[in-house]
């Protein structure tokens, strides 16, 4: 306890006296300093170890240059004791090193429960950033600070990456599927939004900005402009013009399931396996529907592939989500 | 130690940067070994990918199995394993120095093979190409496969890839072995100097496990034999 | 002392020019081009190798102009064909085959007492099958290029590029043959044809380095092989199993991919390696300080090397578990390495050590490549990997193990081993000179990418955020004096061919075999194969029983 402290305190004055020399972003989430942390700790054994063995070297260099030609030095002896040493502390320094890395890890893996989400779209070469509450964004994404974040994310054609410096994250974009991370901001500001996974021609300038305000002007700005549908009312929308009510009815009058309720539950799949109704499974059954079908309903939901795009979709989940089973009407079937 | 006079009196098939016939036996039999575990990791990430494919979309990679003519299937394997016979008779036939018996059986190892190529485009792969089950050649994808219909061009996809690249190692034995019967045929090998004929001998039984692998998981996975029909 | 017979007695030697060796004995290029000579084997490769490096090198000088300003200088396009065909040149064409096709060519049947490899027209073939490879590669470059990076990721190689993807796709699988043929030739050679006397612990270090890359030649190439070649099926046939629409996954690719790849990366300093372990011997007289331990460590990074490829993919959504696996096996794999750069430090102690420009390259690299591994420390760390990942912190991390490491080994050994293959001297001190250029050179050109792939600035961007300039600015700076410092050598070895001073049978006093023999030596290598009765480096003429 006593040794992280001084190794904060140390490490900490380094850094803050550093920010003249800018050796790292703003520290301006909830995980940066932690990762700072870490960082600073092990350049200080890269330096010290690089020190250490060119150290070693011009020493041992100078002191036992060649001072005749004809020299020849004494037998080199073996010293198991000392091989064993140097394999041993360095591998407990790495034991060290891996499991502070994975706990640290492990730790921002998980997003809290109580996030906030937002959406994200990638495609070449721009992010659509999408709110619940319907204002989409353009290579820009307003955060309110102290407020978790998860964002789900995904590709509308190669693999993209999401990386905001300041915050310390970053995730890959993938088509086909939804990664997410989240983080939660603790400096209002502005930073650097980068695109890290290279994706052709424009990959340097898929690049943005995340502006991180106050909750209240967060929440004006969410607000103002022109009135905005929320995600699950454009994706309400969406479910009427395609005609997917037809089939989805919330009485099970349909041919298809109701889906009121449905997200979060765990149903088992025509094919037999058992999977949990998340937002990767109806996108899935959306775009692909013969692969996520279920019993007792024939499988003859056509594909909306094409006829939708990503960001679509994601308001589709939103509007699936939001239907409570409480909407299912008492009509019995 | 073997010097300059020692080097005068080996075979003319020695070759100088070896000390002795048997030394380069051994490294020209261990270079095959070396070969051939390459030629594993160049299969073994196919079928690797195989497994993982195959554990993700099974039903659709049963129906595909299905689809296969397991009866051309079967009959090449038997081809396979007999012409494996016939290189192992060739090597023995050189062992005793039986000129002729080798060329026959080499060129009956060529026939074996030529006849599994010939079964295998000739009427497997035209068949399916007919049916429609080639990807990237007009693939269709049949409503009586219903959900699974979706996954199914990703087998036919390895099922191409994989029997091709087989079929591919063997065209080139099939040339290695015309070389080896031009050679038998003047009578370069006998019972001091049968090298060539063991590396290819173990090149062509590489082939044929490859094949037997291949085979059943191809052909024989699909549920088609289980009692009922399978699911 | 060794009881090898030597071809000459010393003091009588004849000039080089008067004594028939492998390059004098046949002038006509039939000769070359259709030689069986492991020796004119490798010089046919240092050629093509010298002649890639400075393509490759030419592009990364373009690339490095371009950085100068935040807005670029080329069009986008243009850049990334630029840093795509110079990370493939320089993998697939310069670093992978650089150690182990010259000096190992070279120097493993001479330090292993053998007359030539176990397979030389297998030798041969290896060098033509890289010549169609280069070439179909740079078909790719001078017909528009190619822009998907070294990596090749799907989907966008697959689907989205409209460059030269299959030549260049081509170019690589074919050359992967070459790597196989040669590793299976070194394999083969190692096991079979060892001198009398000389048994494994007796080799030297460079024989167990060069056995333990082609392990990894024989077993990881051919994945790269098969990977590349379901890519140009897909690309052609717009359908294969990386693509989404039938369920194919475009992170299968990056699996396959780097199962070979990372072990490349070990290809590509395990040779290095080997060549420290003779160049510290030599140049400090003494034997190596825990060869054991060394000679384990080789095989050990090879064989861990092929359990850690997923820490390239920390951030592409794979689970935690597997993110755990693969960081604690990357964290293994660093200490064999550790246990090598001490043991090599501790062989300095109470040795008489020499400064010629070999040496200088060696303590150079033990410097760099300790700093460049021991930044694979923060790529290793799942918390620091998620920021660093994609960013100017792995172009350095990379270029400090492959450039300060490996580019500086191969110099070493070109410049140790010279005199053996030429006959000739050369200048030593513009080769002391020219090994400080380089070493400040580079140091200025890729410390910086530390900083600035902290700060964020990610990798292969043809344009970036202004405040990042005046990093980028001091390592075009250090790119333009690297540069001239490699450029040197091409002069002064060139020069040396015709000028350099005669060189004996074995200007450093090394112990090893390959210097028991004339400079350069005849085409058998050995007027009579030696027996060899004492262990590496037996520089203070103990014999095996008093060794600890």
């Amino acid at each position: 306890m006593y040794m992280t402290g001084l190794l904060q305190f140390g490490l900490g004055n380094i850094a803050n006296a550093a920010t003249w020399i800018p050796l790292h972003p703003t520290a301006a989430s909830s995980i940066a300093q932690d990762v700072d942390l870490l960082y600073y700790f092990l350049t200080a054994l890269t330096l010290f170890f690089t020190a250490l063995i060119f150290g070693t070297i011009f020493y041992f260099m100078v002191k036992f240059r060649r001072r005749s030609p004809d020299e020849v030095p004494p037998d080199t002896k073996t010293h198991l004791a000392l091989e064993l040493t140097w394999t041993i502390i360095p591998t407990l320094i790495t034991v060290v090193i891996f499991v502070w890395a994975s706990v640290l890890y492990v730790r921002n893996s998980r997003p809290p429960a109580s996030s906030t989400e937002m959406f994200v779209v990638g495609k070449q070469w721009m992010w659509h950033v999408q709110h619940p509450e319907g204002v989409r964004e353009i290579n820009e994404m307003h955060v309110p600070v102290g407020v978790p974040i998860k964002l789900t994310m995904t590709s509308e054609d190669v693999i993209h990456d999401f990386y905001i410096p300041a915050f310390r994250v970053k995730k890959d974009v993938m088509p086909g599927r939804y990664s997410s991370i989240w983080f939660q901001a603790t400096e209002i500001g502005t930073y650097h939004l980068f695109c890290a996974q290279y994706c052709g021609t424009d990959h340097s300038q898929m690049i943005g900005w995340v502006y991180v305000m106050s909750p209240t002007d967060y929440a004006t700005w969410l607000a103002g402009g022109t009135k905005n549908e929320s995600m699950a009312e454009m994706g309400g929308r969406l479910f009427s013009q395609l005609g997917c009510a037809a089939c989805h009815s919330s009485d099970n009058s349909g041919r298809g399931p109701s889906l009121a309720g449905l997200y979060g539950t765990t149903e088992k799949l025509r094919d037999g396996s058992s999977k949990t109704v998340d937002e990767g499974l109806i996108r899935q059954a959306i775009v692909n529907p013969n692969s996520v079908m279920l019993p007792n309903y024939p499988p003859i939901m056509p594909t909306f592939q094409g006829q939708v795009n990503e960001e679509q979709v994601l308001q589709l989940i939103a509007y699936v989500k939001s239907l409570e089973p409480e909407e299912r009407t008492t009509s019995s079937k | 130690m073997a010097d300059m006079a020692v080097h005068h009196a080996q075979p003319k098939e020695f070759q100088h940067q070896f000390e002795d016939m048997e030394q380069q036996r051994d490294a020209g039999t261990f270079g095959m070994w070396v070969f051939l575990v390459t030629e594993i990791m160049f299969f073994g990430g196919l079928f690797g990918a195989y497994i993982v494919y195959r554990s993700l979309y099974l039903p659709s990679f049963e129906i595909g199995s299905r689809l296969l003519k397991v009866n051309f299937g079967a009959t090449n394997t038997v081809i396979l394993i007999a012409s494996s016979l016939t290189m192992a008779l060739s090597i023995y036939a050189a062992h005793i120095n039986r000129k002729n018996l080798q060329v026959v059986f080499l060129a009956l190892t060529m026939l074996l093979g030529g006849i599994f190529l010939f079964l295998k485009f000739a009427f497997e792969w035209t068949a399916d190409y007919h049916e429609h089950l080639i990807p990237g050649f007009g693939f269709i994808v049949r409503p009586e496969w219903g959900a699974a219909g979706y996954h199914v061009p990703m087998f036919f996809c390895f099922y191409f890839f994989m029997t091709g690249l087989h079929a591919l190692h063997m065209i080139i034995g099939f040339g290695i072995l015309a070389v080896l019967l031009v050679m038998a045929w003047r009578g370069r090998f006998h019972s001091e100097y049968y090298a060539p004929l063991e590396s290819t001998g173990l090149y062509w039984h590489f082939v044929d496990i490859v094949w037997i692998f291949l085979f059943p998981l191809l052909y024989l996975i699909g549920g088609r034999y289980v009692i009922g029909g399978g699911h | 002392m060794s009881t090898t017979v030597i071809a000459e007695i010393p003091g009588h030697e004849l000039p080089s020019e008067s004594r028939v060796n492998y390059l004098n004995v046949d002038h006509s290029v039939k000769s070359w081009l259709l030689t069986h000579d492991h020796k004119r084997i490798a010089l046919l490769y240092l050629i093509s190798i010298t002649l890639m490096f400075f393509v490759g090198g030419f592009f990364a000088v373009l690339m490095r102009l371009n950085l100068i300003e935040p807005t670029g200088l080329v069009a986008p396009e243009t850049y990334n064909k630029l840093f795509s065909m110079h990370g493939i040149i320089m993998v697939f064409f310069f670093l992978v085959p650089s150690i182990p096709a010259t000096l190992g060519n070279f120097l493993v049947p001479m330090m292993i007492g053998a007359r030539d490899l176990a397979f030389p027209r297998i030798n041969l073939l290896s060098w033509y099958i890289y010549i169609i490879g280069a070439a179909f590669t740079m078909y790719a470059v001078i017909s528009g290029g190619v822009d998907t990076g070294w990596t090749f990721y799907t989907p966008y190689s697959s689907t989205f590029s409209h460059s030269q993807v299959i030549p260049a796709a081509v170019g690589v699988f074919i050359t992967g043959f070459s790597s196989i043929l040669t590793g299976l030739n070194f394999v083969v050679t190692i096991h079979k044809m060892r001198a009398p006397g000389l048994t494994w612990f007796r080799l030297p270090l460079f024989i167990w380095s060069m056995y333990a890359t082609s392990v990894i030649f024989i077993l990881g190439t051919p994945v790269i092989a098969i990977t590349l070649f379901l890519l140009g099926l897909e690309r052609l046939l717009h359908i294969g199993i990386f693509d989404p629409a039938i369920g194919g996954d475009p992170i299968l690719f990056q699996h396959m991919f780097w199962f070979y790849s990372h072990p490349a990366v070990y290809i590509m300093i395990l040779p290095g390696m080997g060549v420290m372990s003779e160049l510290i011997t030599a140049f400090s007289r003494k034997r190596i300080f825990g060869y054991t331990f060394v000679a384990f460590s080789s095989l050990a990074i090879a064989v861990i090397s092929f359990l850690v490829w997923g820490h390239h993919m920390f951030v592409t959504g794979q689970s935690v578990y597997a993110g755990l696996i693969f960081s604690v096996l990357s964290f293994l794999v660093a200490i064999p390495s550790a246990i090598k750069v001490f043991n090599w430090t501790a062989t300095l102690y109470k040795g008489s050590i020499s400064y010629e420009a070999p040496m200088l390259y060696a303590l150079g690299f033990i410097g760099l490549f300790t700093m460049g591994g021991l930044t694979g420390l923060f790529l290793a760390s799942l918390a620091t990997d998620v920021h660093l990942n994609g960013t100017y912190f792995i172009v350095a991390h990379f270029h400090y193990i492959m450039v300060g490491g490996a580019v500086m080994a191969y110099l070493g050994g070109l410049h140790f081993w010279w005199p053996k293959i030429t006959g000739r001297l050369y200048p030593d001190g513009w080769a002391r000179f020219a090994a400080l250029v380089i070493f400040v050179g580079f140091n200025l050109t890729f410390f910086p990418q530390f900083v600035l792939g902290y700060l964020g600035m990610p990798r292969r961007y043809a344009v970036y955020p202004a405040e990042f300039q005046v990093l980028n600015v001091m390592s075009s700076a250090g790119a333009s004096i690297l540069g001239v410092g490699y450029v040197i050598p091409l002069i002064y070895f060139i020069w040396s061919f015709k000028y350099g001073p005669i060189a004996g049978p074995n200007p450093w006093g090394a112990k090893g075999l390959e210097w028991t023999t004339p400079s350069p030596p005849p085409t058998e290598n050995f007027e009579e194969i030696p027996i060899v009765t004492e262990q590496a480096y037996n520089y203070a003429g103990t014999s095996e029983s008093a060794h600890g």
